[in-house]
């Protein structure tokens, strides 16, 4: 538990950050800690400089602008969690926020700092991809604004290119009609997502006119359910037309598994069950 | 605080040591801090069985901060040992066990090299500078496959990696299994674990050259035991060693042994002539410190129609991993086979047990040790047979408990000391309601719900041992304890003890009983314990002894105390001393009761003499050493409610019930916490704990994220009760109470699921119950039906 040695830079400014990025190219972005600092402690990542974004002003914080939820990248499980607009405004991502890691991690664990991070057993990533919203980013060349669902691609990996700095996730607000859930399977020691499934459904006159599914932890990154999604497109909402289009939830997804507590064929199942139960669940809360 | 009531034998006093360490003020080993202190890291081996073909440390050598870097060949060229085996057992085979491997790296984690650098940094980092060229070997993990011809040797002087192999027979259970209505033949896994005490390991030695004086401070539960074996295993003379075991975070009997990282420590600090520090990691407590249970055992159990019992026929593989661990070979033996009797009348036992050498980290005692494993055993055969019998698990269990007893000697060696099994047993069912739960389950099977209610009756030895006995079979050592009560001259009392507390709260209940037996308040006595140069000798604090061994001398040097008090006391108040009366912290006249003097009053006396003569001896103080003239056995009944999750296999606990006969309760708060923590022990066995390696013998649990601790909100509040059956063997009646509470539930848990599972057709799965093996079950059960 004892890191190998490494530089530590506390900018003020973005700007500075960015500077610093480019000064330092195998330098890593430090915003909460929690995946970093205790894989840095194992060994497992020994990047040689680190710069944290914590004294950095105007990252953290949460704003409506027009129809979006704008939610800084710096702000912590904690702060969603409380928010009044996003209870109001997303409600879905302050409950789930409930069964993200414990307090600690809640009090120190950002927003920008999970999706970045791309775990493949983390929530904010399936929460923020079913809620089809998109992230900002500060680089070299200057801001840029990237869908959500491009924004994912890899364990570990997304499309942040090197010396760009996630700066804000903004969250398409939900309106009537729409209700969202997500259903987490916990690991019985990390309490990350073996399996966990977020569904945004928007229906009109009991029609499902959208569904948005996202599936982590069995996967090796956030990644929608889209055979699902379709499978639901269009149909009436009742227990029969949820079941048959969980079903088909791991369609196309490449789902893993591991030899301790759940494989491969546990997590497919899993999958459609949380599939089901999320969605009956989202149905359950539109408004 | 407490103000000497009535009686403080009995009440709920809170622990006198919370205070200190829930505010942070405990000194852990870590917190040791020593001017010119150096850090010391191991090298362990990634491979579970590797040669060492050649270790290059000349880098590490070089670097600024590192002193010294050390393998194992320097250590033997220096004439240190081979750890020493605690117990013998015949025909057992002793392969050496040196500090750092030496020929062969046995399993990950094993260690190769040491290091010692100015910072805990610099170590780390010269780990990482050591070259080590290792051949693999093929590595052998299973136990059972470890005996099969052809399997990797694990160490040249075991042949087909048998350590030992033990058997004991009752009675003609081939007879019973031939005669029987019924026979039911299970394997049951109970697997692998780790004691997962919060504080790991830890170290700091020192050595003072011009005087020789060699002191360890060292994480462990028994100081005296430590010192010797590392006096064995350096042949360094035992007189010029000190252990001090300060604040220790938890031991769980992972911190019985002397360790190799220990033994380094010392050999360390006597070449460098500077204080040497180890801490370990918790990656490294989870490869280096030893493992519990790991048996694979296949049972036949023989019974009636009517759901008597009549036969038990047992063979079990028992993973020593890759060393004997100092008390491994008595744990699958002696604390193992002849519980396999249980609470029961079950006449005719044998059982056939097999230590075997496997490329894993060694396996020694662990909360309950050998206990849980034959509960298990024992609460999974009452079900199975009530299952094939169609009957209620309660029934058979009423059916086969011992009647009420003092002192029955059962089939298998033991002399069960007291007990009064059907009054736990029928506690514990009317505690629950046992008929409306069973009610209830009907009621909730038919909306498609899932509660299962386990049962457990258990019987436990604790209090090792009448020390005689223990050396007979196998012992290196007595198990007797000692205490020294010394009554300062303003009254006050320090009791020294042999016993170690690392969370079991026995400066509060030593405190507690010394201030009844004296009727003083507890806030006048304190208790000393955990340092080799204040205390006669210990045999320390493991398998429940403390209290009705360790507490029991406390207790027989203040009735030594008070009968030298009373004599003084006949000279202050001018009386015979055969018409003294103590009671309530007085000494009296008879039938005079205000002709008195204080307990305090009578303590100043011994040391500023008025009145007594000159030929009673001073001071007031007095030794003992207590050699208990048997075992004591407390027992219970627990239940769980369990409810599963038949789509994915999720078990969710309801409700806990204990049921509880520890003998006379000193603290009941204090015993609650154990049953607790006991408790949740034992159902993260039954439900997320496992160490899991591979078959190459990669242990894939190598850090929390992966070995499944229990957590708070995965358990239900537990309901506690007792009934109190004095032991005859101690005179305060008293029995242990430190690991009852794993080796009972356990089984109620396990037993619980299956009875949830039941109406599915499943009679068992092997622990931990994880959701995908319950799902596995039904699935194949379905797949059946």
């Amino acid at each position: 538990m004892f890191p190998a040695t490494f530089e530590y830079y506390a900018p003020t400014s973005l700007e500075e950050a960015l500077n610093l990025l480019r000064q330092n190219p195998e330098a890593k972005v430090l915003a909460g800690g929690h995946s970093l600092i205790p894989a840095m402690k194992l060994r497992l990542a020994t990047p040689p400089a680190l710069v944290d974004l914590r004294r950095i002003p105007g990252l953290s914080g949460i704003r409506l602008e027009g129809d979006q939820l704008v939610i800084g990248a710096m702000t912590t499980y904690y702060d969603v969690q409380t928010s009044e607009l996003v209870r109001q405004h997303v409600p879905v991502l302050a409950e789930a926020t409930d069964v993200v890691g414990d307090l600690q991690v809640r009090n120190w664990g950002t927003v920008g700092g999970s999706l970045a991070h791309s775990d493949p057993a983390g929530d904010y990533p399936a929460i923020i991809l079913a809620l089809g919203a998109e992230v900002r980013a500060r680089g070299p060349q200057g801001e840029r604004t990237i869908p959500i669902d491009q924004f994912f691609v890899g364990m570990f990996t997304t499309a942040l290119q090197p010396g760009e700095i996630l700066t804000e996730v903004r969250i398409p607000v939900m309106g009537p009609g729409t209700g969202a859930a997500y259903v987490k399977f916990p690991h019985p020691a990390s309490r990350y997502a073996v399996v966990g499934v977020c569904a945004v459904v928007g229906r009109e006159d009991n029609i499902c006119r959208q569904a948005r599914i996202a599936v982590t932890g069995a996967t090796l990154y956030a990644t929608r359910a889209t055979a699902a999604e379709q499978a639901l497109q269009g149909q009436t909402l009742n227990a029969d037309t949820i079941r048959a289009a969980a079903e088909r939830a791991p369609e196309g997804l490449t789902i893993t598994g591991d030899r301790v507590f759940a494989s491969e064929e546990y997590r497919t199942h899993l999958v459609r069950v949380l599939t089901r139960r999320a969605l009956m669940a989202a149905v359950e809360k539109i408004r | 605080m407490v103000q000497a009531p009535e009686r403080l034998i009995g009440a709920e006093v809170k622990r006198k040591e919370d205070p200190r360490l829930i505010t942070g003020q405990g000194t852990y080993v870590d917190n040791l801090k020593f001017v010119g202190t150096a850090y010391l890291a191991i090298l362990r081996s990634p491979y579970a069985h590797a040669r060492i073909k050649r270790i290059d440390a000349s880098r590490a050598r070089v670097h600024p901060k590192v002193l010294a870097v050390f393998t194992g060949e320097d250590l033997r060229r220096d004439g240190i040992g081979s750890i020493p085996v605690g117990w013998l057992l015949p025909d057992i085979k002793l392969p050496p066990h040196y500090p750092l491997a030496v020929d062969k790296a046995r399993y990950v984690g094993d260690g190769v090299a040491a290091v010692v650098a100015e910072d805990r940094y610099s170590a780390y980092d010269a780990l990482s500078l050591i070259e080590v060229e290792y051949e693999p070997l093929p590595a052998v993990v299973d136990q059972e496959a470890a005996t099969r011809p052809g399997a990797p040797q694990v160490h040249d002087e075991a042949p087909n990696n048998i350590c030992f192999k033990f058997a004991m027979v009752a009675g003609d259970v081939n007879r019973a299994l031939a005669e029987a209505d019924g026979v039911v033949r299970q394997r049951i896994i109970n697997h692998r674990t780790s004691g997962s005490s919060v504080e790991p390991r830890a170290a700091v030695a020192l050595y003072q050259p011009a005087t020789g004086e060699l002191t360890l401070y060292n994480t462990n539960q028994n100081p005296h035991l430590i010192r010797l074996l590392l006096a064995l295993t350096m042949n360094y003379p035992e007189h010029k060693i000190r252990v001090i075991a300060p604040d220790v975070g938890g031991g769980f009997g992972t911190k019985i042994y002397l360790y190799p990282d220990e033994v380094v420590a010392c050999y360390a600090a006597m070449k460098l002539g500077r204080p040497v520090k180890w801490v370990e990691t918790r990656s490294e407590y989870l490869r280096a410190t030893v493992h519990g249970r790991d048996h694979i055992t296949d049972f036949e159990v023989a019974y009636k129609r009517d759901g008597t019992i009549t036969g038990l026929k047992v063979t079990t593989y028992a993973n020593l991993g890759a060393y004997i661990s100092p008390f491994a070979p008595l744990i699958p033996t002696f604390l193992y086979v002849p519980m396999l009797h249980g609470p029961y009348k079950l006449p005719n036992v044998s059982a056939e047990v097999y230590g075997v050498f496997t490329n894993t980290t060694p396996v020694d005692a662990t909360r309950g040790a050998g206990r849980p494993e034959a509960t298990y055993l024992l609460e999974r055969m009452v079900d199975l047979v009530a299952r094939e019998l169609n009957m209620d698990p309660a029934d058979v269990r009423r059916k086969n408990v011992l009647e009420p007893f003092e002192n029955y000697q059962t089939p298998l060696a033991f002399v069960y000391d007291s007990g009064n099994y059907p009054a736990t047993l029928n506690r514990a069912l009317e505690l629950v309601d046992y008929a409306r739960l069973r009610e209830e389950q009907r009621r909730l099977r038919e909306q498609g719900r899932y509660i299962g209610i386990g049962l457990s009756t258990y019987v436990e030895v604790t209090g090792a041992a009448p020390s005689q006995v223990a050396v007979s079979l196998g012992a290196q050592a007595g198990l007797f304890e000692s205490a020294i009560v010394r009554v300062h001259p303003t009254g006050k009392v320090t009791v020294f003890t042999g016993s170690h507390t690392h969370g079991q709260g026995h400066e509060t209940t030593f405190a507690q009983a010394i201030a009844d037996e004296f009727g003083i308040s507890i806030d006048d006595v304190e208790v000393v314990h955990g340092d080799t140069d204040a205390i006669p000798f210990g045999l320390g604090t493991y398998g429940s002894r403390s209290t009705p061994v360790g507490l029991t001398a406390a207790y027989i040097a203040g009735q030594r105390i008070i009968e030298k008090a009373t004599k003084i006391a006949a000279h202050l108040l001018e009386a015979a001393e055969a018409d003294i009366v103590f009671e309530g912290g007085r000494f009296f006249v008879r039938g005079a009761p205000e002709r008195a003097v204080t307990f305090q009053e009578v303590a100043l006396e011994a040391y500023v003499p008025r009145k007594i003569p000159a030929d009673l001896e001073l001071g007031l103080e007095a030794t003992a050493f207590f050699n208990p003239s048997n075992f004591v056995f407390p027992f219970g009944t627990h239940v769980a409610v369990v409810e599963v999750d038949p789509e994915t296999g999720q078990v969710k606990l309801l409700r806990y019930l204990a049921v509880d006969d520890v003998g006379r309760v000193i603290n009941p708060m204090v015993v609650d916490g154990q049953v607790h923590g006991g408790v949740v022990h034992g159902i993260g066995q039954a439900l997320w704990e496992q160490v899991v390696y591979d078959e190459q013998g990669n242990l894939l649990t190598g850090t929390w994220l992966d070995y499944a601790m229990p957590k708070a909100p995965d358990l239900p509040s537990f309901q506690t009760d007792r009934l109190e059956t004095p032991s005859p063997v101690n005179p305060l009646g008293v029995k242990g109470a430190g690991e009852t509470g794993t080796i009972a539930s356990t089984p109620a848990v396990v037993n619980a699921v299956l009875d949830a599972l039941a109406p599915f057709g499943v009679k068992h799965i092997d622990m931990p119950l994880t959701p995908e093996r319950v799902w596995r079950a039904l699935q194949a059960a379905r797949g059946q039906g």
